[in-house]
């Protein structure tokens, strides 16, 4: 998100540089299951989602763009009832999900479990590779004459003269304006600006087969959510939904969590059987900042007009490349297309 | 916590064995896993029991030594397991490991990792032919096969694994075509000091190069293999002489032969420490990438203990003792009175460690060995990325392990990284000029070995599963 608004500020014909604590792209955005699925997305954020959509698109094989369409799986009368209610709404914040008999799932996915019960379609959904988007930003900040510092880590910003120093262990930076874009990191950034935002961190976690024969060529996911899976070019099965590992931002990288890794694959090798066997080569896990409301951070620090902050956008990796834009025009004065997402609003108390 | 056992150890090569004795004395519940059916680890790799009436050597006694005092002692040993995932919590490890296709956990107190080592090939152009085979690797189908590979050998590397090579080739009937080593005879006399602490060794070494002499096999000291050639497996290799920071220089020449046992040296097999929670620091005197220690096995982590050869390559000799000084830490950590002497374990361990190091410089990488690595030579072979594709992601950005993996998958296939990691950091390091010990090894994740989705998920109803309430609308 902090690339794709720095593009557009260049675009926009403003100097940026982007600092990071490690590589670019390596958070979130570099570590997950890089489903790109309408039928995932909450209802108030379809609009973002279907330009986001637009975005990945755009970007194509440079990050591994795949429109396949995706199915969405229930395997109870319950998952049934739960899936036509959720796919409903989103069908009528405009996304193109449809129902499908089972005759037309099993003809287009024969290798799925036999206990499907029903099912649902969204032909824009699909893929891209997410280990992909550290180099594809490096490169389009490159071609924009956009400077970033990587393994810059952040020791403390202070007022300097027209704006803001920030400092790291051996240099220094000044910027008129900043911008806190920093995923799951951004509850210590911002609390260095003395505001403590509600944000919290999800620990999803995602596994890889190794290279298969052909068994599905669609996104496939459950009613729940708790399952996204696909089969990439190269053969391997990426399997992910946001089961939950442990550890936290401050602490460093994840930690996959057994019983949470069985469970994610238990209800991958019940969706398509013919996985079982599959060598698992590697699960890990990200991390994915939330607020109570589980809706975006997009606007202005509270208490600062030269402050912004982007990020706790629930499906993130689909919308990062759109909402960055935005952000990117809301730092240059200018009108958004859509509306962003005030950082200084209220929160519910209690937090799922 | 109430845990399933004590202390468990994972590895059973001299380390982890002794390690594992020494704590069951103390009268705590010990459980000692590991990949292979007998202990022994790969130095003292258990023969095939097809074969158990062959020729005794010095590896197979003491092995058998060590497996007969495992089975008459308290230690539960787990072998022909895998383990894939550690699990810390406040007070206790979960070890999670497969056992025929059932994935089970064991939790313990105290946790003492012996994984040891592994070795590192420099890729050079057809390394990935049919008949190449690591000299570590040799080892392990002679000790455990008693059969020599191919018919005619090169074998070409550094260390004295070379001629513990050729020598057991020919003793099981192979022929060895020469043996084409980048150290050189200076590097050897450097050495020699510390070999006269271990004369025993010494002389057995000496014995293998007297049989070469006299079975007149030729040595190329300061020489390397630089290419093997063959259509679809060995039929020669190119080899030439090298420079003191082993730059190949001069006239290709070439030897026929139809197998070839490369080895650039051991590195730690560190990724359990990892997961375990250790950090890593770089020491390239005892194979690069190490865990961080203390005295006597001891590491950042409360209760977890690391010895042998993947605390740092010092060799069997030291990690016998090593074990021994972990398995009396562990002991220590959980409260027992210690009765063994600790400043004559720690004397004999400094006194095996300075042989095992001496012998561990001889594999310092140098600079001119990335040359051996051409353009076009396949680097990362489980995905099939050549070193021009590593430094052309490095050209467009990429600074760091962690982004070439993502940018080329350079490490993503079934091995994990396992094998070219080393050949990886070194292109890193060698394009960006600086060190290789700023260029940290990607973070380790689980599986640690390849576990299929059943045996993952294991049994279980689809009701059973723990749906939560689904995700907000």
């Amino acid at each position: 998100m902090g690339c794709a608004s720095a593009l557009q500020m260049a675009e926009g014909g403003m100097k940026s540089i982007v600092l990071d604590q490690g590589d670019l792209g390596q958070g979130a955005s570099g570590v997950n299951a890089g489903t790109l699925s309408l039928q995932i997305k909450r209802v108030k954020l379809m609009p973002y989602a279907i330009r986001g959509h637009q975005e990945w698109e755009s970007m194509g094989d440079a990050v591994g763009f795949r429109k396949t369409g995706g199915y969405t799986l229930a395997f109870t009368d319950h998952e049934a009832e739960l899936l036509h209610e959720r796919m409903s709404l989103k069908a009528e914040a405009g996304a193109p999900i449809e129902f499908v008999s089972n005759s037309a799932l099993r003809e287009a996915e024969p290798n799925l479990a036999d206990q499907v019960v029903a099912a649902s379609y969204c032909a824009e959904d699909g893929y891209a590779n997410s280990s992909l988007t550290g180099q594809f930003y490096r490169a389009r900040l490159k071609q924009q004459g956009v400077q970033y510092r990587e393994g810059f880590k952040l020791l403390g910003v202070e007022a300097g003269n027209d704006g803001y120093v920030i400092r790291s262990a051996n240099t220094t930076v000044s910027a008129r304006k900043l911008l806190f874009s920093a995923g799951a990191w951004l509850k210590s950034l911002t609390a260095l600006m003395g505001v403590e935002l509600p944000v919290q961190a999800r620990v999803n976690t995602v596994s890889v087969t190794e290279r298969l024969p052909m068994l599905t060529r669609s996104v496939i996911g459950h009613a729940t959510g708790l399952l996204t899976m696909k089969q990439k070019a190269n053969g391997t099965l990426l399997i992910g939904g946001g089961w939950q590992g442990r550890g936290t931002p401050e602490q460093g990288r994840g930690q996959v969590d057994t019983d949470s890794l069985r469970s994610n694959l238990a209800l991958a090798r019940h969706a398509l059987p013919a996985a079982e066997n599959a060598r698992i080569l590697r699960s890990w896990t990200g991390f994915e900042a939330h607020v109570p409301d589980f809706y975006p951070l997009a606007g202005k620090l509270p208490g600062y007009e030269d402050v912004f902050v982007l990020g706790c956008v629930r499906g993130g990796y689909t919308i990062g490349p759109y909402i960055g834009k935005l952000m990117g025009d809301y730092i240059l004065e200018r009108t958004t297309e859509l509306p962003l997402f005030n950082p200084g609003r209220s929160f519910p108390e209690v937090v799922v | 916590m109430i845990t399933d056992t004590d202390i468990a150890v994972i590895g059973a090569g001299p380390a982890g064995c002794n390690a594992a004795l020494l704590a069951a004395e103390y009268d705590f519940s010990v459980v000692m896993l590991d990949e292979q059916v007998s202990p022994g680890g790969q130095v003292w790799r258990a023969k095939s029991p097809a074969i158990l009436s062959a020729p005794e050597t010095p590896e197979s006694v003491a092995g058998e030594s060590v497996r007969n005092a495992i089975s008459q002692s308290n230690v539960t040993h787990l072998g022909g397991v895998r383990v894939w995932h550690i699990e810390r919590s406040e007070d206790a490890f979960v070890i999670h490991y497969e056992n025929a296709g059932v994935s089970i956990s064991l939790s313990c107190r105290c946790l003492v990792i012996a994984t040891g080592a592994r070795e590192t090939i420099q890729p050079i152009p057809g390394w990935t032919l049919p008949g190449v085979v690591g000299m570590a690797g040799a080892t392990s189908i002679f000790k455990q096969d008693l059969i020599p590979i191919g018919s005619k050998m090169v074998v070409s590397g550094t260390g004295p694994l070379v001629f513990f090579v050729a020598a057991e080739q020919q003793r099981l009937g192979g022929e060895v075509a020469a043996i084409v080593t980048s150290n050189t005879l200076l590097d050897w006399i450097k050495a020699l000091p510390a070999m006269l602490l271990r004369p025993g060794l010494l002389f057995r070494g000496l014995r293998w190069i007297t049989a070469m002499y006299v079975n007149r096999i030729p040595i190329y000291w300061g020489h390397t293999v630089t290419r093997v050639e063959g259509e679809s497996s060995v039929s020669r290799v190119e080899f030439k002489k090298i420079s003191k920071d082993w730059t190949p220089q001069g006239q290709p020449r070439f030897i026929e032969c139809d197998c070839v046992s490369l080895g650039s040296g051991l590195i730690s097999a560190f990724e359990s420490f990892q997961l375990a929670g250790i950090s890593l620091e770089h020491n390239s005197d005892l194979g690069g990438w190490i865990p961080k220690q203390e005295q006597d096995g001891r590491t950042n982590v409360g209760g977890c203990f690391i010895c042998g050869d993947g605390a740092g390559i010092r060799g069997s000799l030291a990690a016998e003792t090593h074990g021994k000084l972990a398995g009396l830490s562990a002991v220590a950590f959980l409260g027992a009175k210690i009765n063994h002497s600790i400043v004559k374990l720690r004397r004999e361990y400094t006194r095996a460690a300075s042989f095992g190091e001496a012998m561990s410089k001889l594999s310092i990488p140098r600079p001119g060995l990335t040359k051996l690595t051409t353009a076009k030579t396949v680097v990362c072979r489980c995905e099939g990325i050549t070193r021009a594709e590593i430094e052309d992601e490095m050209n467009l950005g990429a600074q760091s392990t962690i982004s070439v993996k993502s940018g080329v998958r350079a490490g993503m296939g079934p091995c994990g990284g396992k094998f070219c990691q080393t050949a990886i950091t070194d292109l890193i390091a060698k394009t960006k000029s600086c060190p290789v010990s700023q260029i940290a090894p990607p973070t380790a994740r689980p599986p640690l070995r390849p576990i299929s989705v059943n045996t993952l998920a294991g049994d279980f109803d689809y009701s059973d599963l723990p749906i939560s309430k689904p995700s907000p609308l």
